[in-house]
């Protein structure tokens, strides 16, 4: 929801502690997952995070959640999906290129940025998104992957 | 088009300059611009036809005073000939290019190959932008694309070249030799964050930078200031975006219709007070150019003239950047690249 969005990046530090918290328990429950098994979960899991976090950040669930670099503004809400940062049609009331209505996605990132500890991490780059995991878990995927030589960092 | 054959005679358009060391391409805007010569890019508008003779009559009245074209990739949206098409009839006669990529309409598999045929056709600059939405265009039923985004495209050239693989991790056997650029727009929000994010492309592979359109001199000043704190000027080359306004209206038009563009009242203003707003837009645009250059950390400009390239060359010879150039070149022990002698006006 759009208003509640705005909101989120506003309490984007509160929600960055929260998340951290949430990380702890996800990785955590890394042997009881494995027990039960990830594919098993992964519909439960998936449609429980598109409630939690379609209701918070207008969530697309692309399964490779990086909120925590882009101060908790969902990058796939920008019509041109860019994970990078905005582009250059931002116009001079902060309003998105293609949709005037809505304020850019990456104006809320850079506000919510500076209210986070970690949001420095604005400036890492992202690779281009990974398209077969569109309705996947992300929190899953950090569950398994969180801290595991060899694989990428995964965010949630 | 006889000037054109005779340039043909005289140019070997198979035939790039030969490789430096520390260079990533063998092009001419990378060497003018590692000699600390003030650059100069022009961008070319695409014809609405098949005729290469519509490229080639404006490549031209361009190439006269520039160092490399700007072939664009369907900028605002606009179907016109593809800046690969334009890209292959320039290079076929020698010119040097900057090959605009936009994001917005083909993804990865497509722009990957590409590059590869940019390079074999001897393109040697190649500009990484997002693109703008397809609402601003003639086209706007189509479906964006945005596989990449500028940054990963950045990262992804960068990566063919100097990794000699594709995103994929699969082997280039012959990589290609280009020099990386990059968009930036200081003129849009958030204003705090674009100096950081002009960062971003460098850190991801911009080796040149092509500033939007340059009306709000404070502001540019303000935004390079940061740049310099920041320690930007040293880590690649900034070229700034200038260009004429036709008139008062045109310059409310382009405000209103194209998207990131940014001119202030004041400048309205002026046009809308001289007799000859035309005349009066082409000594805005000299006079912005004149300012830009004294700015530490600018290295050029890049002209737009939009439907108005014949003004191009007036206006870069009237502005004296090229007598401020050729004084320096003659007392230049580097390898003498003076624009007059056509065999080296190229790539
Ligand atoms: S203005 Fe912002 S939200 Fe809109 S397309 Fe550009 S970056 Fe995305």
């Amino acid at each position: 929801m759009y208003a509640l969005r705005q909101w989120s990046v506003r309490h984007a530090r509160g929600l960055e502690r929260l998340y951290a918290g949430l990380e702890r328990v996800l990785v955590g429950l890394r042997p009881l997952f494995a027990r039960i098994g990830y594919e098993r979960l992964e519909p439960p899991v998936a449609a429980m995070e598109r409630g939690a976090k379609g209701l918070l950040f207008d969530c697309r669930m692309c399964g490779q959640c990086i909120l925590s670099d882009t101060g908790m503004s969902c990058p796939m809400n920008c019509p041109k999906s860019l994970r990078n940062g905005p582009c250059g049609g931002v116009r001079p009331n902060g309003h998105c290129e293609v949709k005037p209505e809505m304020r850019c996605v990456w104006v809320a990132a850079w506000e919510g940025a500076q209210r986070m500890n970690g949001g420095t991490t604005i400036l890492d780059l992202q690779p281009p998104v990974d398209h077969r995991l569109w309705g996947r878990s992300s929190w899953l995927r950090v569950a398994r992957e969180k801290g595991v030589p060899g694989r990428p960092p995964a965010h949630g | 088009m006889v000037e054109r054959r005779d340039l043909d005679l005289l140019h070997d358009p198979g035939a790039p300059l030969p490789s430096l060391p520390g260079h990533s391409s063998r092009g001419r805007l990378e060497r003018v611009l590692r000699d600390g010569k003030f650059a100069v890019t022009a961008e070319l508008n695409p014809p609405d036809s098949a005729d290469p003779e519509e490229v080639y009559e404006r490549a031209l009245v361009l190439s006269e005073v520039c160092d490399a074209i700007n072939a664009t990739d369907a900028s605002g949206a606009n179907t016109h000939m593809s800046s690969v098409g334009i890209s292959s009839l320039l290079t076929r006669a020698g010119y040097a290019v900057v090959m605009q990529i936009s994001c917005r309409d083909r993804n990865r598999i497509a722009i990957q190959g590409d590059v590869l045929g940019a390079a074999a056709m001897g393109v040697a600059n190649i500009l990484c932008l997002t693109g703008d939405g397809v609402q601003a265009g003639d086209q706007p039923a189509a479906k964006p694309v945005f596989d990449l985004d500028s940054i990963s495209l950045l990262e992804t050239i960068r990566t063919m070249r100097d990794e000699s693989r594709f995103l994929s991790g699969r082997k280039i056997t012959r990589p290609p030799q280009v020099f990386l650029g990059a968009a930036a727009n200081p003129f849009a929000p958030p204003y705090e964050y674009r100096a950081l994010h002009m960062g971003k492309k460098i850190s991801a592979g911009a080796q040149f930078i092509q500033t939007q359109y340059c009306f709000d001199l404070p502001l540019f000043e303000r935004f390079m200031d940061r740049v310099r704190a920041l320690g930007l000027h040293e880590k690649c080359f900034i070229l700034a975006g200038v260009g004429p306004l036709a008139s008062a209206r045109a310059a409310r038009w382009m405000r209103s219709n194209v998207p990131g563009i940014h001119i202030p009242d004041a400048v309205i203003g002026r046009l809308e007070g001289a007799n000859n707003q035309k005349a009066e837009g082409k000594r805005l645009c000299i006079e912005l150019i004149q300012q830009i250059r004294e700015i530490k950390g600018v290295a050029g400009v890049h002209v737009m003239a939009y439907r108005q390239e014949e003004l191009v060359s007036e206006i870069i010879t009237q502005s004296g950047i090229m007598e401020a150039r050729q004084a320096r070149e003659r007392t230049s022990a580097a390898p003498r690249l003076s624009r007059y002698r056509p065999s080296e006006t190229n790539r």
